[in-house]
């Protein structure tokens, strides 16, 4: 039954390729931001700034831009998520700010509170503007591990501060999942890099790539080097499938495949399997799949042990994937990898069901699917392997504990963003980035008056 | 189908929809357009004399846009018709015979001297015509050649050139007002004084509709300098409105005809005005803003209307709301209201909280009721004002009525009024 694997770059034209990759969303005209703005009610208390992880002024900021005062609606929202463009882009604002806007109730269509934020944004971004400047330098030193959401929204906050920042990030390019994780047409047009350059634009703040945690720096030398350090660590490892078979080549985790499909110069270059499978409900699954699908995959099959409901992927994004034409089959986990390296896999699912006693329980029924390119995303995990040498932090229940300042069990170590526990999206790491910024500030400047 | 045929000031039309003397009604193209559109009567766009010629610039229209709304008001400086008065006058004698049952009335505006009025009224009587309105309104342009509104804000004059008018010819005289004086019922005596058949108002508001703030002047821009203008449209209904019950209960003006203007842009607002005692109304922004089609609207939703309330033609409906406008000191000062939230329908956007809280009397409560917002009136605070109910997005707030067992009182029968009349 062995098959050859059917992988090949070049599936699509180039054309078809820019067209697939392209804005998911085109960015709202003026007019229409005007439009979508003034159907902003201006709540008072309002439920989406209550919804926002990082308290975005959200009326406030809509308008600002119904007033055509669009710059300020970026600073506005900048003000609170530094990280505010990708956020725009990102954030599952169904289950945030948009779930929440009165207008669901009424309208039954919530201000399309995203596209504002990005058009706010963008507005700042095109204008060239820096609303934000340093205060006179403190002489007090931070080093922050990790140029991602966390890492990044901290250093800017501390470098206005006036506090001087050495951000170590062990990639060549910062920005975190933002540069590296994240779909294609999620992030177009090189924004995770524009809006790391505007962070950095502040001053105050040096990044060193190429320097990770562990090898090329170790926790206790910045701890000794440094008045503080923050970690933004994110999550090192990826979970296993843990079935023999694994290791074939046709079997590959979907953060890096989708990290090669960023990173890629030309589109038409990325291989892509003529048949893909990928395991996982998230987002991140989403993403492999859809982009798998938009470089020309013919089949793609999303399997997830568990129902719609359960899916990590929100409703938009479950939707985006099957008008991309990718299959969904839920309450189904893999069992079985049948293939070697060279070949095309035949992955075996069993069906599942939630037993009486509400646990997910194989059903004994098989199918078996055949594959040139399984993705597994069933979720990634905190490697502290990094923090070890010295004193370390607690790590507890897989991830580095922090308090609600975001301090560790070591006194001058803060951490935040998905190296803590928490809800992993970006919104939430910047959020605990600027709280650990708040606390490392207070801590410094005890004893200065 | 009602009856909604109309008679204001001897002129007869089909409905009480005209179109304002304006850019819309400027030759026969436009007019034999509405006409076909169902417009029940025209008032051809200002006649001068054949004499100085009219030049217009450009541009000549500002806006006011709120939100998704487009042209809520509507600014110009166009001048009264700028061709040929020959041509005008050919047109509208044609017109006129081919539309027989519609109400063709023309626009005039000739200088202040009895021989230029003498000379146009004739010409225009041949035209055979259903009357003649004086635009004493017009605010900008013409009225630096002392006409226009120059004529309007001097009582004099008004019942000068009206008498002139009157006795020169024996068309029906509507004598159209300007609202840029300080009391309104003052032209409009001196309009009935002078024999007028009628008045139409309100004519356009002085104003400017906003500042163009790259180029520092007023819209419309001419070449980087602006100037006042006429304002229509839905943002003066409200003067409108006001100027026309003035005239409608005012013991000198009570019962002069009137052809209402000012906003008018559906079948409602129409009504609102009829109940004010017009006679027949005139539309020109909203046909400037959506087409002349929206008549039809206009007609069907008017009659279903009074099918509805029972009324069989205008004059059942028309001034009921007369009696009902008052002046201050003659409202119950015992009628009480509250507001009240219908929970059900609250979307929790807090504005009736933030609004009352900010700005007025600190009635209506928020808190949190397992962990959702909840808005209530504080019923011993509320004053009755509206605020609330106004702002509401989802319109789920009414006023109710306290039945707290006390007769009507007005103020000057308040003993907590100084001067208070009030029976011992």
């Amino acid at each position: 039954m062995t098959q050859s694997r059917d992988v090949a770059a070049g599936r699509c034209t180039a054309n078809v390729l820019a067209e697939a990759f392209s804005d998911l969303h085109a960015p709202l005209t003026d007019q229409q931001a005007y439009n979508e703005a003034s159907r902003c009610f201006y709540c008072h208390d309002a439920p989406c700034l209550e919804a926002c992880p990082t308290s975005i002024d959200i009326p406030g900021f809509i308008r600002r831009i119904a007033t055509g005062n669009s710059t300020g609606a970026g600073k506005t929202i900048l003000d609170s998520n530094i990280m505010g463009a990708t956020c725009a882009r990102v954030c599952p604002v169904e289950e945030l700010c948009e779930e929440v806007c009165v207008r669901n109730t009424g309208d039954h269509k919530p201000v399309t509170i995203a596209q504002l934020q990005r058009h706010a944004t963008d507005a700042l971004f095109d204008a060239g503007m820096q609303p934000y400047t340093r205060a006179a330098s403190t002489g007090k030193k931070v080093a922050v591990v990790g140029a991602g959401p966390a890492g990044m929204a901290c250093a800017h906050r501390l470098a206005r501060y006036g506090h001087d920042v050495v951000v170590y990030e062990a990639k060549a390019k910062s920005g975190g999942l933002n540069e590296y994780g994240l779909a294609a047409y999620k992030m177009p047009d090189n924004i995770a890099q524009r809006e790391i350059d505007f962070i950095l634009s502040v001053g105050g703040i040096s990044i060193e790539n190429g320097k990770a945690l562990g090898s090329d720096v170790t926790l206790d030398q910045l701890r000794n080097d440094h008045d503080a350090v923050f970690l933004g660590l994110g999550l090192g490892a990826v979970n296993a499938l843990g079935l023999d078979g694994e290791d074939v080549d046709a079997v590959e985790d979907a953060v890096d495949y989708i990290s090669e499909l960023r990173q890629a110069d030309d589109l038409a270059s990325v291989p892509v399997g003529r048949r893909v499978i990928v395991i996982g409900g998230g987002n991140t699954a989403v993403d492999a799949a859809v982009q798998a699908k938009r470089l020309g995959a013919e089949d793609v099959t999303l399997v997830y042990r568990r129902g719609p409901e359960q899916m990590g992927a929100t409703g938009f994004e479950q939707d985006l994937a099957q008008t991309n034409g990718v299959v969904i089959r839920h309450w189904a986990k893999p069992v079985g990898i049948k293939g070697q390296n060279g070949s095309a896999v035949e992955m075996e699912f069993e069906t599942t069901e939630l037993g009486d006693d509400g646990r997910l329980t194989g059903t004994g029924q098989s199918f078996s699917i055949t594959a040139d390119q399984v993705f597994k995303a069933i979720g990634q995990a905190f490697d502290p392997s990094p923090l070890g040498g010295g004193d370390a932090p607690e790590v507890k229940g897989g991830r580095i504990s922090v308090n609600e300042g975001r301090l560790t069990s070591l006194d001058n170590v803060y951490a935040g963003g998905d190296c803590v526990e928490g809800q992993d999206l970006t919104v939430s790491a910047v959020e605990d980035g600027k709280i650990a910024a708040e606390s490392i500030h207070l801590k410094l400047s005890e004893g200065a008056s | 189908m009602a009856d909604l045929s109309t008679n204001v000031g001897g002129i007869k039309s089909p409905n009480p929809f005209w179109l304002a003397s304006a850019p819309p009604t400027d030759k026969e193209y436009n007019v034999v357009r509405a006409y076909k559109a169902g417009w029940g009567g025209v008032v051809w766009k200002t006649l001068g004399e054949d004499g100085p010629p009219v030049v217009n610039v450009s541009s000549r229209y500002g806006a006011v846009h709120i939100g998704e709304q487009r042209i809520f008001g509507l600014n110009n400086i166009e001048l009264i018709t700028d061709r040929p008065l020959d041509v005008n006058l050919r047109e509208i004698k044609k017109v006129k015979k081919d539309w027989p049952d519609r109400a063709l009335v023309v626009s005039l505006m000739v200088p202040c001297e009895e021989e230029a009025w003498i000379k146009i009224l004739k010409e225009v009587e041949d035209t055979e015509c259903d009357g003649i309105e004086l635009n004493f309104g017009c605010p900008h342009g013409m009225s630096e050649r002392g006409m226009g509104a120059a004529v309007g804000q001097v009582p004099e004059y008004v019942e000068m050139v009206t008498r002139w008018c009157k006795n020169h010819s024996n068309m029906p005289v509507l004598v159209k007002l300007t609202p840029n004086v300080t009391n309104i019922l003052t032209p409009a005596r001196a309009a009935k004084a002078g024999g007028g058949d009628g008045v139409s108002l309100i004519n356009t508001v002085n104003s400017i509709t906003s500042i163009d703030l790259d180029v520092m002047a007023p819209t419309p821009t001419v070449d980087g300098k602006g100037t006042h203008g006429g304002y229509c449209g839905p943002a003066v209904k409200p003067m409108a409105l006001h100027m026309c019950a003035e005239i409608a209960r005012d013991a000198e003006t009570r019962g002069l005809p009137m052809s209402a203007i000012g906003g008018i842009s559906n079948w409602r607002d129409a009504a609102e005005f009829i109940a004010l005692g017009a006679g027949t109304t005139q539309v020109c922004t909203a046909a400037m803003h959506y087409g002349f089609k929206i008549v039809e609207d206009m007609i069907d939703g008017l009659s279903d209307w009074m099918d509805q309330k029972g009324y069989a033609k205008i004059s059942d409906f028309q001034g009921l709301a007369v009696p009902n406008v008052t002046d201050w000191q003659k409202l119950n000062m015992n009628y009480e209201i509250v507001a009240e939230i219908e929970q059900a329908k609250c979307v929790k956007c807090g504005l009736c909280h933030i609004v009352c809280e900010d700005t007025s009397h600190q009635a209506i409560s928020a808190d949190r009721v397992k962990g959702e917002r909840h808005y209530e009136v504080i019923d011993k605070e509320c004053v009755g004002c509206n605020l609330c109910m106004h702002v509401c997005p989802e319109n789920c707030i009414t006023m109710r009525k306290v039945d707290n067992g006390k007769d009507y009182l007005n103020w000057t029968q308040d003993p907590r009024n100084p001067f208070s009349t009030a029976a011992e």
